[in-house]
């Protein structure tokens, strides 16, 4: 296993010989090495005084204004609105990259061509470029003097300032989730399984189909999933590119930013606790199908 | 294993003669290759050409005076400051998640990898709205840090604990696998003849998953210094004092001063290539 697969990938691949043993109850499996009440000791402190602390405050907040409170500010349609641009266009942008992650990952690990190496690395320049760059080269690329806006505006299509602009920027900042998911898994795909379905007469459009996709599934739902739950919650790309115009190309994180500079601590929470509350679901699906996707892998 | 070395080694000798049956068409595989390489000219070259471009529009003179005027050089310094704190932070953090997770077996260990991750899922703004509401002047702690004069938000400790939270996760999430994947047979076999916890930690495991936490350490960094959402919310952009480099190109930007908004883009986005640049290395290294 590559050890530099980035982020959420490979989650609980068990030590080798670990789980011979089962744990007691809060007991630890018997280990000569030294440091484990320390170490875990630090970690849950640490986690805790970071993280989840912290997180706890969006909750207790949210619930100190009541649920009337709560309600009202969700369902205002300004705040509605920007919800609905926030995950349609991350579904939307989400499903592209499914698409092109797949093709991505396929090319990358079938094929040998010129550039394949530059493309391989900087697959992963949507990870590493700070947001706050990605959003204004996205926003004049993309601007009717930009180098594709100038093409696109003499067929009447505008990009940057509209609702498209944030799908584009989407698109942008999810694309190496699903190609890093996709790529391990079909990279240990045997060439025998293959050539069985070839052997028994199948073209390669139903290999593909009937023998390949099914194997990718898991990996391409994870995938699909990351990428998504990243688009909902993204900001410095797109804010800049968005236009940012109230029920038009408004999306949700910026409503936070703009109850919070109106002093309007109540509703920023309320909008807050509605996407950690997503936030949270997605994490429990993106586990699941992690862990489907291991099993898959270790059938084999 | 194979099957697939054979596979690659076919389809690269340029001139293939022996159609396999494994292998699509020449005329399939040219469209998904030439979809490939426009879908990435379009969607990942572009935007890193124009970074570039734009910063040297307007020539060497404008592009350095974009980076050494005082509030680009003040938000540099407050860039690297942060980095500074939150990276060591999270490298020790790192370690010790994965050297418990990893050497250790104890109950709920798939819950607080799980809970490592969180930071992840959680948006941006949302990681920075947090800490307003725990330190801003409404908040719990709020009155009492005003009582003291302790400011945290629209200051450096809460860009730092913002950062810190985006962050959290880099470096544990290469180590953990990285450390179950190798096992601890080493380790035990270090103590058994007589060595220290920390002797057996830098001479057994530290040279072992050096590359891995090289990596992560280089992410989390690229990370901490290109946050933008997080810190955006708690920094009060307060010029040359509170802004990072992310947030000196905004005000910049919107102030329609694009070349001196590129010129400091330009740094972030050779920070991001060197980053790549690193985790190339660290692939080629690890196979």
């Amino acid at each position: 296993m590559p050890a530099a697969t980035i982020d959420a990938l490979d989650v609980d691949t068990p030590a080798k010989g670990a789980i011979v043993h089962r744990p007691g109850l809060l007991a630890r499996r018997h280990s000569i090495l030294p440091g484990f009440s320390l170490a875990l000791g630090y970690s849950v402190v640490y986690l805790a005084l970071i993280v989840l602390i912290p997180l706890s405050a969006v909750f207790l907040k949210s619930a100190s204004v009541g649920w009337d409170g709560f309600w009202h500010t969700v369902v205002h349609p300004r705040v509605l609105a920007s919800f609905r641009l926030s995950f349609g266009a991350s579904l939307i942008a989400a499903a592209i990259n499914a698409a092109f992650g797949l093709l991505f990952a396929w090319v990358l690990v079938r094929y040998r061509f010129l550039g394949r190496g530059l493309v391989d690395a900087l697959v992963d320049l949507p990870f590493a470029l700070p947001t706050a760059v990605a959003g204004i080269a996205l926003a004049t690329l993309y601007a009717k003097n930009g180098w594709i806006g100038s093409l696109l505006e003499p067929l009447g299509w505008e990009i940057a300032y509209t609702p498209t602009g944030v799908f584009v920027a989407l698109v942008f900042i999810g694309l190496p989730f699903v190609v890093r998911t996709v790529q391990p898994v079909l990279e240990d795909i045997e060439a025998e399984v293959e050539e069985a379905a070839a052997c028994l007469g199948a073209t390669r459009w139903q290999t593909f189909r009937r023998v390949i996709l099914p194997y990718l599934t898991p990996a391409l739902l994870t995938g699909f999933a990351l990428a998504f739950a990243r688009a909902v919650g993204e900001y410095g790309s797109v804010i800049f590119i968005a236009g940012n115009m109230p029920f038009v190309s408004e999306i949700a994180p910026l409503m936070i930013i703009t109850k919070l500079e109106q002093y309007d601590y109540a509703g920023a929470t309320a909008i807050a606790v509605v996407m950690l509350v997503l936030s949270f679901v997605l994490l429990l699906i993106i586990n699941g199908l992690q862990a489907w996707t291991q099993r898959g892998q270790r059938g084999r | 294993m194979a099957g697939i070395v054979s596979r690659k080694g076919l389809s690269s000798t340029p001139a293939q003669t022996r159609p396999s049956a494994t292998d699509e068409p020449v005329l399939v595989r040219a469209l998904l290759i030439g979809l490939v390489l426009a879908f990435f000219g379009l969607f990942l070259l572009m935007p890193l050409a124009v970074v570039f471009a734009e910063a040297f529009k307007k020539g060497w003179e404008a592009y350095a005076s974009g980076i050494l005027s005082p509030d680009a050089l003040s938000a540099i310094r407050l860039t690297l400051l942060v980095a500074a704190i939150a990276v060591p932070l999270n490298l020790v953090f790192g370690v010790a998640a994965a050297w418990a997770i990893a050497k250790f077996d104890f109950r709920g260990k798939n819950i607080l990898i799980t809970l490592i991750d969180l930071p992840f899922s959680v948006s941006p703004v949302v990681s920075g709205l947090i800490y307003v509401l725990l330190f801003g002047a409404q908040g719990w702690f709020g009155p009492q840090l005003e009582a003291w004069d302790v400011g945290i938000l629209y200051a450096v400790p809460g860009l730092v604990l913002a950062t810190v939270f985006v962050t959290f996760p880099f470096v544990a999430r290469e180590l953990i696998p990285l450390m179950q994947a190798q096992g601890s047979d080493e380790e035990e076999a270090a103590v058994v003849l007589g060595a220290s916890g920390w002797t057996t930690f830098r001479r057994v495991t530290l040279p072992n998953i050096k590359w891995g936490l090289l990596y992560g350490v280089i992410l989390c960094n690229a990370r901490a210094m290109g946050e933008f959402g997080a810190v955006s919310v708690v920094s009060g952009h307060i010029r040359g004092k509170t802004n990072t480099m992310p947030l000196q190109v905004e005000i910049l930007y919107n102030e329609y001063n694009f070349a001196a908004a590129f010129a400091v883009a330009s740094l972030l986005a050779l920070l991001a290539l060197v980053t790549l640049g690193v985790k190339t290395f660290v692939e080629r290294r690890s196979v």
